[in-house]
Parts: C-alpha cells; sequence; structure tokens
C-alpha cells in the first residue's frame, strides 16, 4: 500500500538497538518515507501480518527472534516471501552475510548504515518491487486467481498431470446472427456484460474460466485447487447462469433488444490438466476425453433443444440434488458410440 | 591514546545528514542506553549467558561506531568476536571498556553541548 508522493514508500525498520532504530527510522524519513519500527523479529513479523509495507531495514542480532529466523519465516511465506527485506547490520564474517542473501535477502548494507547508499540500494529494492507487483496484478487481471496462486507455488512448467474434474462449455445461441442485427460496440458491450455476470457465476461455485473464444466459454471445477464436489458445483453454476440470463433479458426486453439464449454442457472425469503453449506464451488448460464431450454436449444443446446437458458421471455424482431428465443414449458427433445425455430441469421450471 | 576518542568527521557528517537537534536526541539515547549495555556484559558474563553477551558487545560496537567513538569500537568488537575467553585475558578488557566509554561520553556531552 504506498502512501504519499512519488517514490514514498511504507517501511518497517526492525533493530533491537534504540540508537539504530531512532536513527535508520530518521535518515528514511528524511527521504520521505513513512517508517514503523519493531525491536526484534517476533514483533516485527506480528506487524508484516497485520499492516502492509513496501520494504524491511532488518537487523540481524536481535533477542527473542534473530533476523535469520525472519528471514526463514518470510521465505515460507506466500504473502510475505516478496515483501524485499534489506538487511543493514554490522555482521561480522563474510559467511553471515552470504547467509542473509542466500535466506532472500534483497541487499545488505554494514552498520553505521551511509545515507545515500541507503537512498540507492532501497530505490532499486522497491523499484524491483513495484515491477512485480504490476506483473502480479497483470496476471491477476489476464490469468486466474487460482492460476496465479499454482503458478507462484509451483512455477512455470509446460506439460500437465492427470486430475479428475468436471468441465463447462458455454455459449450464446445464434450469436453469430445477433451480432450481424447490432453494431460492433454494441456486441462488443453485450459480450463483456456476458462475461462478467457468467464470471461471476462461475467463480462463485469456486470454478475457473479457461477458455474465451468470442461468446463461448471454458469453465473447469476442481482444478488446479481441488474441490469436494466438483460436479455439484457446475450443475450448480449452470443453473445460476440461466437465471442470471433470464434477469438480463428483462433487462435487454426493456430496452427494446433481443433477447439472448445460451447453452451449457457438462463432463466429469479424467482429464490432463495444466500449462499447454510454448515457454513464451502457454495457458492453463485441461485436454482429453472429458473435455471434449464436455463441448459436444454444448453444441448438442441445440439438437435437444434443452439449455443444459450433462454426461453420465456428471448425472451421477448429482442426481439426487437435482431434476434432470435421461435423453438416452445419444450419437453425437466426433463419439463412435452413443453417450448417455441427461437433461438438467432449470429449477424455476422444476 | 593516539586516536582521539571521538573521530570529528564521523560525528559532523551524522549531525549533518541527520540534523544537529536530531544527534542531540541521539546522544541522549546512546549516553541512556550504553551504561545497560556495559553493565549486561558484567551480567552476561557472570551468568555465562554467551547470546546476551555477543549481543550487548555487538550493538556497543555498532553504536559506538555511528559516533566516531573508534577506539570503544574497537573494545567492544574484540569482545562481540572473543567472547568469555576475551575477558578473562590479562589486560581487563571489561574495565578498559569502562574506561573508554567515560572518556566517550564526556566527549559526546562536550560536543553534544557545543
Amino acid at each position: 500500500m504506498r502512501e504519499g508522493g512519488h517514490g514514498a514508500a511504507r517501511l518497517l525498520v526492525v533493530d533491537d538497538n534504540k540508537v539504530n532504530r531512532l536513527l535508520l527510522t530518521r535518515s528514511l524519513e528524511l527521504q520521505g518515507h513513512s517508517v514503523a519500527s519493531a525491536e526484534n523479529g517476533r514483533v516485527a513479523l506480528e506487524m508484516l501480518r497485520r499492516e502492509s509495507f513496501d520494504a524491511v531495514l532488518l537487523d540481524m542480532e536481535m533477542p527473542e527472534m534473530d533476523g535469520f529466523q525472519v528471514l526463514e519465516v518470510l521465505v515460507a511465506d506466500l504473502q510475505l516471501r516478496d515483501l524485499p527485506v534489506i538487511v543493514t547490520s554490522s555482521l561480522e564474517g563474510v559467511d553471515n552475510i552470504v547467509r542473509c542473501l542466500e535466506l532472500g535477502a534483497e541487499d545488505y548494507l554494514p552498520k553505521p548504515v551511509n545515507p545515500v547508499l541507503l537512498k540507492a540500494r532501497l530505490g532499486a529494492s522497491l523499484e524491483k518491487k513495484r515491477l512485480r507487483d504490476q506483473q502480479k496484478d497483470w496476471m491477476r487481471r489476464f490469468a486466474i486467481r487460482e492460476v496465479a496462486q499454482d503458478l507462484q507455488e509451483s512455477g512455470f512448467a509446460l506439460g500437465g498431470k492427470r486430475i479428475n474434474a468436471t468441465v463447462m462449455f458455454s455459449d450464446i445461441r445464434g450469436f453469430t446472427g445477433l451480432s450481424e442485427t447490432q453494431t460492433p460496440e454494441e456486441t462488443i458491450e453485450l459480450l463483456n456484460t456476458y462475461y462478467t455476470l457468467m464470471f461471476d457465476a462461475i467463480s462463485g461455485h469456486g470454478g475457473i474460466v479457461t477458455l474465451m473464444a468470442a461468446d463461448g466459454l471454458m469453465a473447469i471445477f476442481g482444478a488446479p485447487v481441488p474441490q469436494p464436489d466438483p460436479c455439484d458445483s457446475a450443475v450448480r453454476t449452470a443453473l445460476e447462469m440461466l437465471e442470471t440470463i433470464d434477469l438480463f433479458n428483462l433487462d435487454r426486453d426493456a430496452a427494446g433488444k433481443p433477447q439472448i439464449k445460451i447453452g451449457i454442457g457438462i463432463a466429469s472425469g479424467d482429464m490432463v490438466a495444466g500449462y499447454a503453449g510454448t515457454n513464451e506464451r502457454a495457458a492453463y488448460t485441461c485436454i482429453g476425453d472429458t473435455v471434449n464431450l464436455a463441448a459436444r454436449l454444448e453444441s448438442h444443446t441445440k439438437v435437444a433443444l434443452r439449455p443444459v446437458l450433462i454426461d453420465r458421471a456428471t448425472h451421477e455424482a448429482v442426481a439426487d440434488r437435482f431434476a434432470t431428465e435421461s435423453l438416452g443414449p445419444v450419437q453425437i458427433r466426433g463419439k463412435k458410440k452413443p453417450v448417455d445425455v441427461y437433461a438438467v430441469t432449470p429449477a424455476h421450471k422444476a | 591514546m593516539t586516536e582521539p576518542t571521538i573521530d570529528r568527521a564521523t560525528y559532523d557528517e551524522l549531525k549533518d545528514t541527520a540534523g544537529a537537534d536530531f544527534v542531540v536526541e541521539l546522544v541522549d539515547t546512546f549516553l541512556d542506553e550504553a551504561p545497560r549495555l556495559i553493565e549486561g556484559l558484567r551480567t552476561a558474563y557472570d551468568q555465562r549467558n554467551a547470546d546476551v553477551f555477543r549481543r550487548s558487545a555487538h550493538s556497543l560496537k555498532s553504536n559506538s561506531n555511528t559516533f566516531g567513538a573508534r577506539t570503544l569500537g574497537v573494545l567492544a568488537r574484540e569482545l562481540e568476536l572473543g567472547g568469555f575467553a576475551r575477558v578473562e585475558a590479562a589486560d581487563a578488557p571489561l574495565e578498559k571498556l569502562a574506561q573508554e566509554y567515560s572518556r566517550v561520553a564526556a566527549a559526546l556531552s562536550e560536543l553534544r553541548n557545543a
């Protein structure tokens, strides 16, 4: 949480020695920063978990919890591990300095701290943090929180792992025709509203959108973060999406615009989840028969004239909770053998 | 002793960068804390508490260097690195440190009021 003018940061000075604490605080305040201080590592960690700081200036020799212990805790803490730490100490021995850096300290400044050097090093650390924060922000905006978290925890590697999850495909019926009757600006506006509503329903039930293509959406439930009952979440999401679209249509109707209709296909089972693409550009996705089946079920909604179709595995998991109707074995495009298809009856019609 | 008790260049630079009023406050804090640190060294030695001993010596060293009290800084560093063995040396380092601190305190008080 950066406050004040450009370059002003919120900093935490950690030092058991009062003279050092006062002097460092003073130097930093003279550079325009806002500074809080802690007299040992334990107090510092409490403050770091309670408030937001842009960087920490950390002494090493301290009672209760020393600087090395603080660094060890920070590096293992997902929320705090990106926080820049500049060690300011009069440590004896290169070994100790190396140990600080190996434990993730951004920089080392010997005491007494030279104010000019302090300004330069701190400026560099804050700039690096600003870039990292910006990247994280972009990642949140263009990826998905769960995927961003997975990347942060496990790092990036192309390839995937076999998982069991539920996949949903949805799209707007007759979208092409709809696009032709309105201006491109109106279409974009419609899509943005549609995405907002659908994302809200999907993420509200723990799903993540892994693909957006024109009016089509693909969402996964149960990956990368496992969910207790992904089938249930997916079906609930589908019903919520239908209700939301009904409400949206009331607005559109009032504005004299044509109604929109959506079709949703859901399938559950094994798939491979991971990052596909190249090392330069990749996306989190799921592939496999289950995914293809969900896509086929979604297109089959046009033939079956039912808004939500699910496969047998999903049906088995949710049949006791939702009104469903068996459409029997259906020959679906792209499948050699007929597959069992079930329609979920929208709640308000049940 | 050929080395001055307080290195004026270091002290003046501190005054320039942190501000004269602030340095008065800083000197007062040091004069308040240092006797406790020296006492802490003695107690830690008596109680064989190596961590407290090392930390007290370390703090004293660090503060001495801040004000330009170089000799005091060197004596404190010897204790930080040498530990209990250093205390038992023939030249009575704890007493030497206490005496040097008296000189530093007097010199800093004078500079503070200048």
